[in-house]
C-alpha cells in the first residue's frame, strides 16, 4: 500500500496528513497519480498540481515523471518556509 | 550538526557548547530567529510549525553540507524547532565557525537565506482574525537566489 503524505495547506485540503492508497492500475508515475487524484477530488487535485508544490518519493525530491511503486511514501509539499 | 526539536532551546547555552567544540576557530557567527508578534501589521498570537520527520533533518543536513562546500568551516550548527510556538520564542539558531570572519559571516547568512525558502517546514500563524499559512516573501526568494553560482555575490 502506498502512503500519501500532505503538509501545510495541502493537509487541510486533504483533510488528513497521511492517506494509504492502493495505486490504481495504470498509475505508474507521479504525473499519472496526480492526474488520477484530480478525477477523485478536483479541488485537492488542482492544489497538488500547482507549480509551487514539491514532491518527494521515499524522502527524495522528485519530478512528475518519476515512477511510483506500490509501497512508496509520496509527499506533497506546498512552498517551504523555514527559519 | 542538525537538531530539530519541539522543545524550546537556550541559545546562549547552545552557543557556548558550539564554541567549545569548534577548536581552532578564530571567528564564530551566530543568529537567532524569533517569533514576531507582528507580521505586516497583523498581530500574531502564535505559530504552528509542521515538519516532515526524517526528510526535514536530511534537507537541513544538505543545506549545511552546501555551506561547508562553499566556505572553509570548522563547524556549523542549525537548531530548528517545530510544534506550537508563541511570540518572542526562539524558532531557529544558526552558528558557523571558521578560521576567519568572512567565511563565518557569509556561511551563517547563506544558511539562513536557504532556511527561509528551502527548509521543509510549514508555518501557520494564528492571530485575532484567524489563521494563515506563511510562504516565503519576495525578499526571502531574492536573498536565496542571490547565492546561486559565485561564492561571493552582491547582496540584493
Amino acid at each position: 500500500m502506498a502512503r500519501l503524505l500532505f503538509f501545510g495547506r495541502l493537509r487541510e485540503l486533504a483533510g488528513q496528513a497521511k492517506r494509504p492508497l492502493a495505486l490504481p492500475d495504470g498509475v505508474d508515475t507521479l504525473a499519472a497519480l496526480i492526474a488520477w487524484m484530480k478525477t477523485q477530488d478536483p479541488v485537492l487535485g488542482a492544489a497538488i498540481d500547482e507549480r509551487t508544490v514539491r514532491y518527494c518519493i521515499n524522502q527524495e525530491i522528485c519530478g512528475p515523471e518519476t515512477p511510483v511503486k506500490a509501497n512508496d511514501e509520496i509527499a506533497f509539499m506546498p512552498p517551504l518556509s523555514g527559519g | 550538526m542538525i537538531i530539530v526539536q519541539e522543545a524550546p532551546f537556550d541559545a546562549g547555552a547552545a552557543l557556548n557548547r558550539f564554541c567549545k567544540g569548534a577548536a581552532g576557530a578564530g571567528a564564530v557567527v551566530s543568529f537567532i530567529g524569533k517569533v514576531r508578534d507582528l507580521t505586516a501589521e497583523r498581530a500574531v498570537t502564535g505559530l504552528i510549525l509542521e515538519h516532515y520527520p526524517g526528510f526535514t533533518e536530511k534537507a537541513l543536513g544538505g543545506i549545511e553540507t552546501e555551506a561547508s562546500r562553499r566556505w572553509t568551516l570548522i563547524d556549523a550548527l542549525i537548531i530548528h524547532r517545530h510544534g506550537k510556538l508563541k511570540p518572542e520564542e526562539n524558532i531557529v539558531f544558526v552558528a558557523a565557525a571558521a578560521a576567519h570572519r568572512r567565511d563565518a559571516f557569509e556561511a551563517a547568512t547563506f544558511l539562513m537565506d536557504y532556511l527561509k525558502t528551502d527548509a521543509p517546514f510549514w508555518k501557520k500563524e494564528t492571530g485575532p482574525d484567524g489563521t494563515r499559512w506563511i510562504e516565503p516573501a519576495q525578499d526571502d526568494k531574492n536573498a536565496r537566489a542571490s547565492w546561486t553560482g559565485e561564492k561571493r555575490k552582491e547582496r540584493p
